[in-house]
């Protein structure tokens, strides 16, 4: 503290009008940070609820015929929904266990290297998403049409290695943190023991931070979940549920960024659009309150 | 114990095929980063030149620069700033210094970090229906810059608040012992001391609202302004979009080819380059932290 | 204490620096119950069709070196979009690959507003394919059996034996709706078929792909893909005009009655014989009548 400030402090008075109103202030701060969580779900399930006005909620959810612009409509959202679960399933096989790997070398086994590494691993993390998507699209896509021989690039395989290729990173770095934050002791109690350094991690220190591990890996695929751009662009938009990894599908994402423009405002195709953001806004939720429910239960053992 | 039923060997041999495994997979990771990264830059060197960065475009956007899309995207993460940094850092110092543990407290911290969770093109849907439509902003820089605001706002405020509670408790009771009201603490001792962590934060958005795309492209984003942005309230060109358009709804996809590689080397150089100086200076300040 | 100030002093010039470039054009209080009629300067704003993007952003390129004073934006975001944001007074002028739609016109009429729609181009749709698929043509019966799923290899249709990738536009666009209408006869397309988001992204996919079959305006073909004749008839500029091919349709630009004079003026120049000279460079069939 400076010279200066020791003495503000001392001489001023008790400003209790300052006071209060800065207290306001803050307070209105969190009020309005905290009214944009409820804006957005009011309005999403505000203009959702135009759609059951004319559609039933259960074809809604079930039915995989997405026809929003054919005399009458359909909007059965259940391949959209699939499509978005599919892509998120299959870059988690390829995600989860690079991204852990990741972060175990970058925490136990790195050594002086991690200094660099892991700032590279989370820059990685901040490079946007449309320039992954157009890599998928002018690298990928054409390489599975021209290499692998498959009828179209842009397919669920696409998609779900370029998810894979932007969730590692986030898994990768809070993993490591995880891993780092492992009490030192328990580590060294299992080399007493005898341990191999191999033992030691997948023994201890992984179950010892298995809490932040889990959120980690759930948290980078409600970030697939909800990543637009590149299932926009790579992932093929064929409203159907996928046969195999070569199949198109469109995402829900991916059906929003791609039709919102397109539509009418008040016409039932943006009542069901909104409908699909509602659906996908608690998806994620769903991630998101997944991911804190394990790290609370891991932590309290 | 577990180690039972095991010969060293045994476990010698697991132990050298796990960890050269997690090398492998490790190293594999990293040189495919390394080869995308030299692919990008390879290819975008191609096309970046003075006149890339300097001009607006040309031709159907076959020729010419970026100009316009390099300027829009900096005011409207600069805007996107404007919006989150006050709000960001009002909340963080509200729920670090003023809040008392209680419902209100749950739910502005549920609120804002489930924020953090939502899907970018919902932040685009709720700038269209609210910003765009409701309020009358219409497509423009504000109605975008307002859009990204809300989207970094978790980011702003998580950083902002991890910042503040990082300040020992003695600064604050050694103030307040001082006769300082709990606003004089947080202006003079508290914040001094945490505003570069804060601000480390607040970079680190700034440099995802350059790269969001989703969220723009119903708020803020025009194929082509052959001009500046003149107000608030004009339509701009922004890097992400620009990409975007030319390799996915543009009239020539095969012959701008070298525009988009170039426009993706410059977004990324933008973004990195702030993530970069956000990581090194939030390095400084752990290493140079005295407390 | 000092690095606070500098701190507060950086944001505060930041402030005033966006506050600066803010808009000149508040203050005339229209004030009434439709937020959306802000006041408009002399800023011609487009948005619409993305078919309609290569005549616009062309147009806009040549108007510009001849009147430098005048800004025109333009953005391609689609038809409904675009109609949207022209009743909002988002906008002053929208591109259309279709009529208006009902709902559209009742949202008009509600706010007191009168669209005029202008034809300003003829477009078809040709149907296109890879360069090396041997395909020359398909008999109308034949494309709509690819795309309701009947078909599903190129051999069927005298083709090598390759599986059919076939490709659409968006559910909502201009172009998908005459697709349906025009080759689908209102049925449902096979759920398999592909989404490309606009016209130039499914001639690129078309171009990079050989099993695939796509349609485009004729303003995207650009060399790089095969056109097929339907029940003998190529997609042509001259088969457009004389009213031979069967895929065809107008397409608008809709403005309203209370338009700018700078919009009028923008207008004026598309549809005059500079702008249909340029949509006629660029592959489009000019509105003639």
């Amino acid at each position: 503290m400076s010279q200066e400030t020791r003495e503000a402090i001392l001489l001023r008075p008790k400003l209790s009008r300052t006071e209060q109103g800065a207290r306001f202030f803050f307070l209105a701060c969190a009020f309005v940070a905290l009214g944009q969580m409820v804006l957005i779900m009011l309005f999403l399930l505000g203009e959702a609820g135009g759609l059951f006005k004319t559609a039933n909620f259960f074809d809604f959810l079930f039915s995989t015929e997405w026809y929003p612009t054919y005399e009458p409509p359909e909007f059965g959202a259940a391949a959209l929904i699939v499509g978005s679960l599919a892509v998120t399933f299959f870059s988690s096989l390829l995600a989860a266990p690079i991204g852990l790997g990741l972060a175990v070398f970058l925490a136990c086994l790195a050594g002086k290297s991690r200094e660099w590494i892991k700032p590279a691993v989370e820059l990685m993390a901040g490079v946007p998403s449309v320039v992954l998507g157009f890599l998928g699209l002018v690298v990928l896509a054409p390489f599975m049409v021209d290499v692998l021989g498959l009828p179209t690039g842009l397919n669920v395989l696409n998609a779900s290695l370029i998810l894979a290729l932007m969730a590692i990173p986030s898994i990768a770095s809070l993993g490591e943190d995880a891993l780092s934050a492992t009490p030192r002791q328990i580590q060294d109690a299992s080399y007493a023991l005898g341990a191999t350094r191999w033992e030691t991690i997948w023994r201890v220190t992984m179950p010892a931070s298995m809490s932040g591990l889990s959120t980690a890996v759930i948290l980078g695929l409600g970030r697939a979940l909800g990543e637009t751009l590149v299932v926009l662009m790579v992932a093929g938009g064929a409203a159907q549920i996928p046969g195999s990894l070569f199949d198109s599908v469109r995402p829900l994402t991916a059906t929003l960024a791609a039709e919102m423009g397109e539509t009418a405002i008040g016409s039932p195709h943006y009542h069901a659009l909104f409908a699909l953001g509602v659906v996908l806004f608690f998806l994620t939720l769903g991630f998101n309150l997944l991911a804190h429910y394990l790290g609370q239960k891991w932590r309290s053992r | 114990m577990f180690l039972s039923g095991y010969t060293q060997k045994d476990r010698e041999f697991r132990q050298k095929l796990a960890i050269g495994a997690i090398r492998l997979v490790a190293g594999g990771f990293l040189a495919v980063l390394a080869i995308l990264v030299i692919y990008l830059a390879y290819q975008g060197l191609g096309a970046i030149s003075w006149e890339f960065l300097s001009q607006f475009p040309r031709d159907s956007m076959t020729a010419g620069g970026i100009w316009p899309a390099i300027l829009g995207t900096f005011w409207l993460a600069v805007g996107a700033m404007v919006v989150a940094i006050p709000l960001g850092f009002g909340t963080a110092i509200y729920l670090a210094e003023y809040a008392r543990p209680g419902p209100l407290l749950t739910a502005i911290r549920l609120g804002v970090n489930n924020l953090a969770g939502v899907p970018s093109v919902v932040f685009g849907l709720y700038g269209l229906a609210i910003f765009v439509g409701f309020l009358g902003f219409g497509r423009s820089l504000l109605s975008g810059a307002l859009t990204l605001g809300v989207l970094t706002l978790p980011t702003v405020t998580a950083a902002a608040e991890e910042a503040l509670r990082q300040t020992p408790a003695s600064f604050r009771e050694a103030a307040l012992a001082l006769g300082a009201n709990r606003w004089q603490a947080i202006r003079q001792v508290i914040l001094p001391a945490a505003l570069p962590g804060m601000l480390t934060g607040a970079i680190l958005a700034l440099g995802r609202a350059a790269g969001e795309t989703a969220p723009i492209i119903f708020t803020a984003s025009a194929a082509l302004t052959l001009s500046a942005p003149e107000s608030a309230f004009s339509e701009v060109m922004a890097l992400p979009t620009h990409i975007f358009n030319l390799a996915t709804n543009g009239t020539h996809i095969a012959a701008t080819r070298p525009q988009q590689f170039g426009t993706c080397l410059t977004l990324i150089v933008l973004v990195l380059g702030l993530s970069l100086i956000a990581i090194i200076t939030r390095a400084r300040l752990r290493k140079g932290k005295k407390w | 204490m000092r690095k606070i100030g500098v701190w507060a002093f950086c944001l505060g010039g930041l402030l005033v620096f966006l506050a600066s470039c803010g808009p000149s054009d508040t203050g005339s209080g229209s004030g009434s119950g439709a937020p959306l009629d802000r006041p408009r300067g002399e800023t011609v704003r487009v948005s619409g069709s993305t078919t309609l993007l290569p005549i616009t952003l062309k147009a806009v390129e040549e108007y510009l070196k001849e009147n430098p004073a005048e800004i025109v934006t333009v953005s391609g975001t689609g038809t409904g979009e675009g109609v949207k944001s022209l009743i909002d007074g988002v906008v002053d002028l929208a591109a259309a690959s279709r009529e208006l739609k009902p709902a559209e016109e009742k949202r008009a009429r509600e706010k007191g507003l009168t669209l005029t729609g202008h034809v300003v181009a003829r477009d078809a749709l040709a149907v296109i394919v890879h360069k090396d698929n041997p395909v020359q043509a398909l008999t109308m019966a034949q494309l709509r059996g690819i795309y309701l799923g009947a078909i599903r290899d190129w051999s069927e249709v005298g083709g090598e034996a390759r599986l059919i990738t076939a490709i659409n536009r968006d559910s909502s666009s201009g172009t998908f709706e005459m697709w349906v209408e025009k080759v689908l006869l209102g049925q449902k397309h096979r759920p398999d078929a592909q989404v490309q988001s606009s016209s130039g992204a499914v001639a690129y996919a078309v171009a990079g792909n050989r099993h695939a079959i796509g349609y485009v305006g004729l303003g995207f073909l650009d060399g790089q893909v095969k056109t097929i004749a339907i029940d003998g008839t190529r997609a042509t500029l001259a088969t457009v005009t004389e009213g031979s091919y069967a895929i065809s349709r107008p397409l608008f630009i809709f403005s309203r009655a209370d338009a700018s004079s700078s919009a009028r003026r923008f207008l004026g120049y598309l549809l005059g014989s500079e702008g249909q000279g340029l949509l006629a460079a660029e592959g489009f069939a000019p509105a003639g009548d």
